[in-house]
């Protein structure tokens, strides 16, 4: 599966509130929070999020994700358009939560040190790769366990377990 | 090599593998689960991934794995706060009417969620809990492994009674010396964040340990595990002794395991912190590792204080906050909010006289709920707005507008800085 996108930044440790601010959460699914998302920090993230063809990826530092278990903060960044997160580390919560309902994410400090806003990034989730297309430069990360990968194929946690059991 | 108090209760727990094999830090494992929790605004998102498991031609049977072990509580945003609020618990409480569930809290029988499940006895030491909550990890002052994880987790939790689990690795930290007055386990949770870092832990299990938090009352260590999620913590574990005994005594009517780490287990980092001269500390905007004694922080006038929640939101909360309010008033132009944990905290505190003695020195005292921990309801703050609250986080925006601010601290300093209108040392009054 590949993935091609442009870069939004942020930096460490972006919590769940400044995600999906829990005022919205009387509401729960993706395209009524995407409206939202990341509203206290950047009022024009949502806003873009229909006014480009292509998906965005986020590139973000340390921790991301901390917080609220809330999966209304995957679920906004799924829904506003968001095609990959790459991160330094995630908060654990946040990690299952992106890998349950089918968003992708990666852990990669070469990568998020090496991007700038507005790059354009190519993924391969399957390789492992990230290519900055725009600064030329092509990033390996870890592979994800294989169990991990099988909820992934499966298209999340709930396809998967229907197939399970 | 011996092993951790995590790696123990989820080798009891593990469902693949050799039955009653040992696991250690980076296995994989599948685990059956003892109770499985979500609340009005986790739960909406679990159910509908519940529904959509059962596509009729799969395993699973559409009724949750066992009705006696899911629990639901309204406690965010309730009493409702508004008609998508009350939707989303009214759908809520169509599922549990559905499933034949007991254990649903709302209205009158509703309280803060990490507050009521222990004090109705739900959670036993050596359970393996998972809720959707990030505060799930509370249940570790009664030595279980509790952990929060998302809707989908718990909406397939509740059909099959497993999850899958990455054994962690564990950070020990072992307290000593003796606590100083007004010096709490608000005060020992932040300190060992502000030293470890907001993701110090991400990942691993903390065990708390030591001659000081022995001495520590059940309520103290319910907000020092409670609070292990701000470290990154995925759990936050006490061993059991008496006082965790006496206090599952009459709540608790199932058989359990009380586990204990092994002298030689392995852990990731082994943590001494010599609290004999901690004062009381504060967590300054917008970080709870942001940690300095409440004597440092210089001039800090506040709006409001909020004591409650599901990290200081006690009996032993509010008795120490009314020790510092008895016969005093809070300052003008400050709003003084007092929430309860559940309905048996608030009926305790106010035969106790607390209650009484909190609204004559000028708090609001309201029904739970977690309110306005997250900005929700009950006490939400205005741009350039400053709150100290026995609350859990101060990110920005958390309690209100963006521009509003939030001080962490126990219920000593948020008391006493309600009186003075400015964040103080509760000897200042």
């Amino acid at each position: 599966m590949t993935i091609e996108g442009r870069v939004w930044t942020c930096g460490d440790h972006v919590d769940t509130d400044a995600i999906i601010p829990a005022r919205y959460l009387n509401v729960s699914t993706a395209e009524a929070l995407a409206v939202h998302c990341f509203e206290d920090v950047d009022a024009a993230f949502a806003r873009e999020a229909g006014a480009t063809e292509e998906p965005r990826i986020i590139v973000a530092g340390h921790n991301f994700g901390c917080g609220s278990s809330r999966e209304h903060a995957p679920l906004a960044i799924k829904g506003a358009g968001v095609a990959c997160v790459i991160a330094k580390s995630f908060a654990r919560i946040f990690y299952r939560n992106a890998i349950n309902i089918g968003l992708p994410i990666l852990t990669c400090t070469e990568a998020v040190e090496g991007s700038e806003a507005g790059d354009r990034l190519r993924i391969d989730l399957r390789a492992g790769t990230i290519t900055n297309l725009t600064q030329g430069e092509t990033y390996e990360t870890s592979p994800f366990p294989s169990f991990i990968m099988d909820i992934i194929d499966a298209g999340g946690l709930v396809a998967y377990t229907s197939q399970h059991g | 090599m011996g092993y951790t108090l995590a790696e123990k209760i989820i080798a009891a727990h593990r469902v693949d593998g050799a039955p009653g094999g040992d696991v250690s830090a980076g296995d994989h494992v599948q685990a059956r689960v003892d109770v499985v929790l979500a609340n009005d605004i986790t739960a909406p998102i679990a159910i509908r991934e519940f529904e959509k498991l059962d596509d009729g031609n799969g395993p699973l049977s559409g009724r949750v794995f066992d009705p006696e072990r899911v629990v639901l509580v309204a406690d965010h945003f309730t009493p409702n706060k508004d008609i998508k609020s009350a939707e989303q618990c009214r759908f809520v409480r169509q599922f549990a009417e559905e499933q034949g569930l007991p254990h649903h809290y709302d209205g009158g029988r509703a309280g803060i969620e990490h507050v009521l499940l222990p004090e109705q006895g739900l959670v036993a030491p050596g359970d393996l809990v998972v809720g959707a909550d990030s505060h799930t990890c509370t249940y570790g002052a009664l030595g279980a492994f509790a952990t929060g994880m998302g809707s989908t987790d718990i909406g397939v939790a509740m059909a099959t009674g497993q999850v899958w689990l990455r054994v962690p690795e564990t950070m020990r930290i072992v307290y000593r010396g003796e606590l100083r007055p007004w010096v709490g386990g608000k005060d020992l949770i932040l300190e060992t964040i502000g030293r470890i870092g907001v993701s110090g832990a991400l990942y691993q299990a903390i065990e708390f340990a030591g001659p000081a938090v022995k001495g520590l009352s059940m309520a103290a260590r319910f907000t020092m595990a409670n609070m292990a999620i701000e470290a990154g913590g995925k759990a936050g574990l006490f061993d059991v002794d008496d006082k965790t005994r006496e206090y599952v005594g009459g709540r608790v009517e199932r058989a359990y395991t009380a586990y204990r780490a092994d002298e030689d287990a392995d852990y990731a980092r082994v943590l001494e912190m010599d609290v004999s001269q901690l004062e009381p500390v504060v967590a300054e905007p917008h970080l709870p590792e942001n940690v300095r004694p409440v004597g440092a922080i210089g001039e800090v006038e506040i709006d409001q204080a909020v004591i409650g929640s599901c990290t200081n939101g006690r009996l032993e909360d509010l008795r120490t906050a009314a020790q510092v309010l008895r016969g005093q008033q809070v300052a003008p132009g400050v709003r003084c909010i007092v929430i309860p944990g559940t309905q048996k905290v608030y009926l305790d505190a106010l035969r106790e006289g607390l209650v009484e003695a909190l609204i004559e020195a000028g708090a609001v005292v309201s029904t739970p709920t977690c309110g306005p921990c997250l900005g929700g309801h009950m006490g939400v703050l205005a741009a350039g707005e400053r709150a100290v609250s026995t609350t859990n986080r101060n990110f920005r925006g958390r309690m209100g507008d963006p521009a509003s601010e939030v001080y962490l601290s126990g219920p000593a300093v948020a008391a006493a800085s309600a009186v003075a209108g400015r964040i103080i040392h509760p000897d200042g009054i």
